[in-house]
């Protein structure tokens, strides 16, 4: 196995109220390709933040970030676009799916921003369907499906372009016990059967047991990792 | 490829109600602005289609229109015996000398006076318009106070029925005859003998001539001629251009207030698609953040939102000009302000007006939604994320 995420000395503050808060602090460790991790600590710990700079929608303000052997602090807004496009999957805890698009559109979207061709798409979409196994809900609007339909329609939407990672924020924040159970047992089939690497941030116990390893943060610094 | 055009318009679809109030009122200011152009263009092609392109006016020089110009007989003999000018079947010269001379009439329906054309002319005047047609009746006679009316002067004014008596000149007429001059500003005038009209009304010169040329192409020759006569004092342009420059007080005015008026509303709707717009993004703030995360870039956004309100606008463009259409069976009178009397048109709605019309529907929900979508654009993909 190789390093999938490498991450060194990272930093990264916010500026609130004219002070400048510090939220992770020299953070340095790698994460391993096929890995399934979970970030866990407590509110403000800084763990949503390390997620966000490792998916790259956030800049840090020190240190290296290399995932699949891109330094992805070096690249411009537009190239970081394109980076996430094809390298990024997100699973988000409110499931963040357009209202106004079916399961399908939702799923279908990250593959505009590929040249697949419209049949091609509709193969790859009617695949992850299949994998989340909601093909006959193709047509409903998320308002029209449950909480752990519409997680599981997120997931897809997060494989469609088989991405170098996913990254998962707090994803069964949101849905009852069973939902949560299954969405977490679809994501662990997705890392075991795929090999895709999830890093995952979570408060739940329960679901942090489903990873591989477990990463504790405390005030932006990293605690222990626990197997 | 960029946001899907279905996930654009669906948005406007969800917000039913916004849309429907917003595209309202952007619809009432495009149904303003194609309103006046529809009544310029029917202005327009009224005073167009009244003359022929073969047949030229003359009219004493600086005289802008019929009302105002005078040509004496000798002068009339002069231009008539041109070698310029056509010879009808029977040897008889293609000329009509008329006179042109304002009444009031008594309209129907509010019963208040108006002023009206009677046109003195012959047979042959008849026959130098092809367009204007005896519709009802018969022609009046030479030498004889009869009169023959225009059909939207037969519509509107009392006493202009077949039969009906008019008292003007210390004299009374009979109209023994209305006329469809399809559509053209003789639609709006009377026309009776030009010699029992000029001595009722003690004129002793024309108002103006109508005549044929042998060949269109000697205008230029007959002109120069007729400029250059030293016996002459007028001057000659085809009819199409002297009627049509009768339009250009009365189309500048409606162009003017018309355009003021848009432009003022269209601010108002203009503000109120921009509302509409921020309010959109305001309340999709995490749906924009989503897009952006999951790799589409500012400008997709930017052009998504422009899109949205591109949309806006050319819905309201379309409900506005299909209201517009409607006025297509109305027709509009007015006191055309060069020749002072009252002159019946109607709205004309060409592709060239529902083009622009579109257009502008289009720029005001293009201006409307440019700060929003800029707004939307420049969100932080982390705040926006945040929103929920």
């Amino acid at each position: 196995m190789h390093s999938i995420v490498e991450i060194g000395n990272l930093s990264k503050s916010y500026r609130r109220g004219g002070q400048i808060v510090p939220v992770l602090e020299d953070l340095t460790f790698d994460i391993m390709a096929g890995d399934f991790i979970a970030l866990m600590g407590p509110s403000g710990s800084g763990k949503s933040t390390l997620l966000n700079l490792i998916a790259g929608i956030d800049k840090p303000d020190h240190g290296t970030l290399r995932v699949g052997g891109i330094d992805i602090t070096a690249l411009s807004e537009s190239e970081l676009a394109d980076w996430r496009a094809r390298n990024v999957g997100f699973i988000f805890q409110f499931y963040n799916l357009m209202p106004v698009l079916t399961a399908y559109e939702n799923i279908e979207l990250p593959l505009l921003l590929t040249r697949l061709s419209g049949s091609e798409r509709r193969e790859h979409v009617e695949t992850a369907l299949a994998m989340v196994g909601l093909t006959d809900r193709m047509a409903h609007y998320p308002s029209e499906l449950s909480g752990g339909q519409q997680q599981r329609v997120a997931i897809a939407r997060a494989i469609i372009t088989d991405p170098t990672i996913l990254v998962a924020d707090e994803p069964t924040g949101d849905l009852d016990r069973v939902s949560a159970e299954d969405v977490l047992t679809l994501m662990a089939r997705l890392n075991a059967e795929l090999g895709k690497t999830i890093i995952m941030v979570t408060h739940d116990q329960h679901a942090a047991q489903k990873a591989h390893h477990i990463r504790q943060l405390d005030k932006g610094v990293l605690l222990s990792s626990a197997a | 490829m960029s946001i899907p055009l279905s996930y654009i318009a669906r948005n406007l679809w969800t917000r039913r109600l916004t849309t429907a109030l917003t595209a309202g009122g952007l619809a009432l200011v495009v149904y303003v602005f194609a309103t006046v152009l529809m009544l310029d263009a029917g202005l327009k092609r009224t005073l167009v289609t009244t003359g022929e392109y073969d047949n030229v006016v003359a009219i004493r020089k600086g005289a802008e229109t019929e009302i105002q110009s005078g040509i004496n007989r000798d002068q009339a003999s002069i231009i008539e015996m041109h070698g310029a000018v056509a010879g009808g079947a029977n040897g008889e010269r293609m000329a009509s000398k008329e006179t042109v001379v304002l009444i009031s009439l008594i309209r129907r329906g509010d019963h208040k006076p108006s002023n009206v054309i009677i046109r003195g002319t012959a047979v042959i005047g008849l026959a130098l318009r092809p367009q204007v047609k005896l519709a009802e009746g018969r022609m009046f006679r030479a030498g004889s106070t009869e009169i023959i009316v225009g059909s939207n002067i037969a519509s509107r004014f009392e006493g202009t029925r077949i039969g009906g008596r008019l008292r003007f000149a210390q004299r009374d007429w009979t109209v023994v005859g209305i006329f469809d001059a399809g559509g053209s500003g003789f639609d709006s005038e009377i026309w009776g003998d030009v010699d029992q009209l000029m001595q009722s009304f003690r004129r002793t010169a024309y108002s103006t001539m109508v005549v044929r040329l042998v060949d269109a192409g000697l205008y230029d020759r007959f002109r120069a001629d007729i400029d250059t006569d030293p016996r002459l004092t007028n001057e000659v342009k085809r009819e199409q251009v002297f009627y049509s420059d009768q339009s250009r007080a009365l189309s500048t005015f409606i162009t003017i207030l018309g355009m003021t008026l848009s432009i003022i509303f269209s601010i108002g709707a203009t503000i109120g698609a921009m509302i509409t717009m921020y309010a959109s993004v305001a309340s999709r703030v995490a749906e924009i953040g989503t897009l952006r995360a999951l790799g589409f870039k500012r400008g997709s956004i930017l052009w998504a939102f422009l899109a949205e309100a591109l949309l806006l606008g050319l819905a309201g463009g379309v409900i506005g000009l299909a209201l517009a259409s409607l006025m297509q069976f109305a027709s509009f009178s007015t006191v055309n302000f060069q020749t002072f009397a009252d002159l019946s048109f109607r709205f004309v709605l060409t592709p060239a007006i529902g083009l622009k019309t579109l257009a502008f529907s289009a720029v005001m929900g293009v201006i409307g939604g440019f700060l929003p979508a800029v707004r939307a654009a420049r969100l932080n993909i982390v705040d926006a994320l945040r929103a929920i």
